[in-house]
C-alpha cells in the first residue's frame, strides 16, 4: 500500500484541484471525440460562448448564482459530514415560498419589502425540505444520503401536483403560474450598471448574483467565525471528540441541514425573481446537483465555491452554446462533465497526490543538489 | 366493481382474477429490484457502499438497449450490460478501494456521470433525442416464457390461471432473479468466499490479520455487484420496455438499497422488502383513475411518488433500527 503523500497548504488548496480538473476535462475531451466532433473546436465555442461576449458573461454569472446557492449548501453540511443530495429538492420547494410571497405581494408591494419577505419564505421553505431527512437521520439513523434523494422525488411529485392543478394560470395549458407583479422582479445588472453609468448587454444576470455572494461571506463567517462553526466542524470531523467537547452530534446533523436547505431554497430568488417571473415545472433544472460538484471543487470554501460556481456556470452557458453549434452534442454533455468533475476532484482526488507530492520533492531538493 | 347479488360466483372469481393479475405484476417490478438489491448486498457485505446501483443499472439499461438494437440479439445486449456495469463496478473499486477515496462521492459521481452519458452517447449513435431506438423484433428482447399448456390452463381459473399468469410467462431474468436469492443466501452462509466477505465487512483488520487479501475481496464483491447490476438494467430496457429512455432507473437503484437496508442486509428479507415495494408500485398504478370511498381519485402525481414516500417511511425504521456492516464506507488501510 502506497502511504499518501503530503502537499504543501497551497498545493493542496490550488494546485491539486487544478490538476484534477484539467483530468476531468482531458477525459471529457475524450468523450467529444468519441462522439465524432472535434474536442479542440468544442473547447473553443465553449470559451467563446460563456466568456467571450458581454452576454456570454452575463449568462455565465446568472447561472453562477445558483450554483453558489446550491454549492454552499453542499458544503455546509459536508463540514457537518453529511452529504446532502437534496439540493434539488430543497431548491424547487424553496422555489415555491418565494414564488408564493411574489404571486401575493408583487402587484401590491414594492420591491424593497418584497424582497426580504421572498427571501425569508424561500430560506423557510428550503429548510422545512431539509429538516425531515435530517430529524430522521439525527433520531432514527436513516440514511440521510437516501432519504434527500427520495425527497427529491417527492418534492418533484408535489410541484407537479401542485402546478398542475392548483397553481395553473386559469386557461392555461403548460403547467406554470400567472407572472409575478413587478413588485417581485429583481432588478437585471445590466439596469443597475446603467443607473451608474456603465453599458453592459442584457442579460438575465440580477441582483440575486450579490445575494449569492453576501450569502458565501455570510457562510464563512458563520462557520469559521463562530461557536456554532466551530462546533459544527467538530461534528464533521469526529463525533465522539464532539460528544466529549459537550457538542450534541444530533442537534448539529438537524442545525446544519437547516442552514444548508434554506441557502438551497435560495436559488429561486435568481431563478424565478430574477429571471422567469413565474413559477414552472422543474426550474431548479439540476442545479442541486451541480452544487455538489461546486462543493467538491472549491474545497468546501465559500472563496472556492465562487471559483467553481463561475467555472459550472461557464460549462453551463458554453454548454448551450455547444449544442446549438454542434449537432452531434446535447446538453447532457455537461452532466457528464459533472460528474467527471465529482469523480477526479471528489473521489480520485488521492489518485495525482502521490505523484504531485513527489515532483514538489523533487523540485524543492533541486536547490540543495545544486550547492 | 359492480356488485350483483346474483352473480357471487362471479364476483369472486374476479376479485381473484385481480389478486392474480396484481400479483403476476408484483413479481415483474420486484426483479430488477430484487437483482439490484442483491447487488447492493455483496457490495456493502464487503464493506463498500452500494449507492452506486443507480448509475450501474442506468449504464447497463443504455448498453444492453444500443447493443441489442444494433445486433439484434437480447444476448449480446445482456452481455454489453454486464460488462458496462462491472466496467463501472470496477471504476468505483478503483477510486473508493485502491485509491480510498469517499465512497459516497465516488457512487454519486458514477450516478451523475451515466445519467448524462447515456443520453449523450444516444444522441450521437441513434439521434432520437437520446433514446435508443425502439426495439420490435421479438429476438431483440427477453419477453415473457409461455409454460407448457398454459394456454389452455388459463380456461380452468383457480390453479389454471394461477399457473398460467403467476408462475408461467414470465421472461427469464424473472426466474433468474427467483433462483439467485437462495444462491446468495447458499453463496453468503455457506461457502468460504461469504464468510471472509461477511468478515471483511465486520473487520478488516481481522481479514487482513488472517493472510487474506482485504482489497482483493472488495474487488471481487464489487465485481459482483457489478453483473447483478448490469442483469437489472438489461431487464429494465430489453425486458420490461423495448429500448432505453433518459432516466429510466427513476431512483429504482436506491428503493433497492432502501430494501437491502430495510432487509438488515440479509438475502431473505430483503427479498420480503422488495416484494413489498413491488406490491405497493402495483397495487398503485392499478388505483390510477379508481374512485376509492371517502378519497375520492387520488392524484396521479401522489400514486407515482408512493414508493419514494414508503422508501423514507421504511427507512424511518418503524420495524427496529438497522445495524449496518461495522467497517461499511470506511476504506482499509495497512498503516492504521
Amino acid at each position: 500500500m502506497k502511504t499518501l503523500g503530503k502537499l504543501p497548504h497551497w498545493a493542496e488548496l490550488v494546485l491539486l484541484p487544478l490538476v484534477n480538473l484539467v483530468a476531468a476535462l482531458v477525459l471529457s475531451g475524450v468523450v467529444v471525440k468519441i462522439l465524432g466532433e472535434s474536442p479542440w473546436a468544442a473547447g473553443k465555442l465553449l470559451l467563446a460562448g460563456s466568456l467571450g461576449t458581454q452576454e456570454g458573461i452575463g449568462y455565465t454569472l446568472y447561472y453562477a448564482t445558483n450554483f453558489m446557492f446550491t454549492g454552499l449548501a453542499v458544503a455546509v453540511a459536508f463540514h457537518a459530514g453529511l452529504f446532502n443530495i437534496g439540493g434539488e429538492g430543497q431548491a424547487y420547494i424553496g422555489g415555491l415560498g418565494t414564488g408564493l410571497v411574489a404571486l401575493w405581494l408583487g402587484a401590491r408591494a414594492p420591491f424593497l419589502l418584497v424582497l426580504p419577505v421572498a427571501v425569508i419564505a424561500g430560506a423557510v421553505f428550503g429548510a422545512a425540505w431539509a429538516f425531515i431527512p435530517a430529524w430522521l437521520q439525527a433520531r432514527r439513523g436513516s440514511h440521510i444520503v437516501i432519504t434527500t434523494i427520495m425527497f427529491n422525488f417527492i418534492a418533484a411529485a408535489l410541484m407537479t401536483y401542485l402546478l398542475v392543478n392548483v397553481l395553473i394560470r386559469p386557461g392555461q395549458q403548460s403547467p406554470e403560474t400567472r407572472e409575478f407583479g413587478a413588485g417581485a422582479f429583481m432588478p437585471l445588472a445590466s439596469e443597475m450598471l446603467a443607473k451608474a453609468g456603465i453599458s453592459f448587454s442584457a442579460s438575465p444576470l440580477n441582483f440575486a448574483f450579490l445575494l449569492a455572494l453576501g450569502a458565501a461571506a455570510l457562510v464563512w463567517v458563520l462557520v469559521w467565525r463562530t461557536r456554532w462553526g466551530y462546533a459544527l466542524r467538530v461534528a464533521g470531523q469526529n463525533q465522539a471528540a464532539a460528544v466529549y467537547a459537550g457538542i450534541s452530534p444530533s442537534r448539529i446533523t438537524v442545525q446544519s441541514m437547516l442552514l444548508s436547505g434554506a441557502l438551497a431554497g435560495c436559488l429561486g430568488l435568481n431563478e424565478l425573481l430574477g429571471s422567469q417571473h413565474r413559477i414552472l415545472v422543474d426550474f431548479p433544472g439540476g442545479a442541486g446537483f451541480v452544487g455538489i460538484a461546486v462543493a467538491l471543487m472549491g474545497r468546501n470554501h465559500p472563496f472556492g465555491i465562487f471559483l467553481a460556481a463561475v467555472l459550472f456556470g461557464a460549462l453551463a452557458q458554453g454548454g448551450s452554446q455547444l449544442s446549438f453549434d454542434m449537432p452531434k452534442i446535447n446538453r447532457d454533455m455537461v452532466v457528464v462533465i459533472q460528474g467527471l468533475v465529482i469523480l477526479f476532484c471528489g473521489a480520485l482526488e488521492n489518485v495525482f497526490r502521490s505523484p504531485l507530492a513527489a515532483v514538489l520533492a523533487w523540485f524543492a531538493k533541486k536547490p540543495e543538489a545544486a550547492d | 366493481m359492480v356488485r350483483e347479488k346474483t352473480g357471487g360466483g362471479r364476483l369472486t372469481v374476479e376479485t381473484y382474477t385481480i389478486i392474480v393479475l396484481l400479483l403476476a405484476a408484483t413479481i415483474r417490478v420486484a426483479t430488477p429490484l430484487v437483482l439490484a438489491a442483491l447487488a447492493g448486498m455483496f457490495s456493502e457485505r464487503s464493506g463498500v457502499v452500494a449507492l452506486g446501483l443507480e448509475g450501474m443499472i442506468l449504464g447497463a439499461a443504455f448498453a444492453s438497449a444500443a447493443v441489442a438494437a444494433v445486433t439484434g440479439s437480447a444476448w449480446l445486449g445482456l452481455g454489453a450490460g454486464i460488462a458496462t456495469a462491472v466496467a463501472l463496478a470496477l471504476l468505483l473499486g478503483f477510486a473508493t478501494v485502491t485509491h480510498r477515496g469517499n465512497q459516497v462521492v465516488a457512487a454519486m459521481a458514477v450516478n451523475i456521470m451515466v445519467a448524462g452519458l447515456g443520453p449523450t452517447l444516444g444522441m450521437a449513435w441513434f439521434n432520437l433525442g437520446g433514446q435508443t431506438p425502439q426495439l420490435d423484433q421479438p429476438a431483440q428482447r427477453f419477453l415473457g416464457l409461455m409454460g407448457p399448456w398454459a394456454a389452455t390452463a388459463r380456461e380452468h381459473p383457480l390453479p389454471g390461471l394461477l399457473y398460467a399468469e403467476l408462475l408461467s410467462g414470465h421472461n427469464l431474468i424473472v426466474y433468474l432473479a427467483a433462483v439467485l436469492v437462495p444462491l446468495s443466501a447458499w453463496v453468503l452462509y455457506r461457502t468460504r468466499f461469504g464468510l471472509r466477505l461477511r468478515a471483511v465487512g465486520e473487520n478488516p483488520l481481522a481479514v487482513d490479520t488472517a493472510g487474506i487479501s482485504v482489497n482483493a475481496l472488495r474487488y471481487q464483491a464489487v465485481v459482483i455487484c457489478g453483473a447483478l447490476c448490469g442483469v437489472a438494467g438489461t431487464y429494465l430496457s430489453t425486458a420490461a420496455s423495448a429500448g432505453f429512455t433518459r432516466d429510466m432507473t427513476a431512483g429504482k437503484g436506491y428503493l433497492a438499497l432502501a430494501a437491502l437496508i430495510f432487509g438488515k442486509w440479509k438475502p431473505f428479507p430483503t427479498l420480503g422488502a422488495c416484494l413489498l415495494f413491488a406490491f405497493t408500485d402495483a397495487l398503485a398504478s392499478r388505483l390510477q383513475g379508481v374512485a376509492l370511498p371517502i378519497v375520492g381519485v387520488i392524484p396521479v402525481q401522489f400514486i407515482l411518488a408512493l414508493p419514494y414516500v414508503l422508501t423514507v417511511l421504511l427507512l424511518a425504521g418503524f420495524v427496529g433500527k438497522a445495524t449496518a456492516p461495522a467497517a461499511i464506507g470506511v476504506p482499509y488501510s495497512k498503516e492504521n
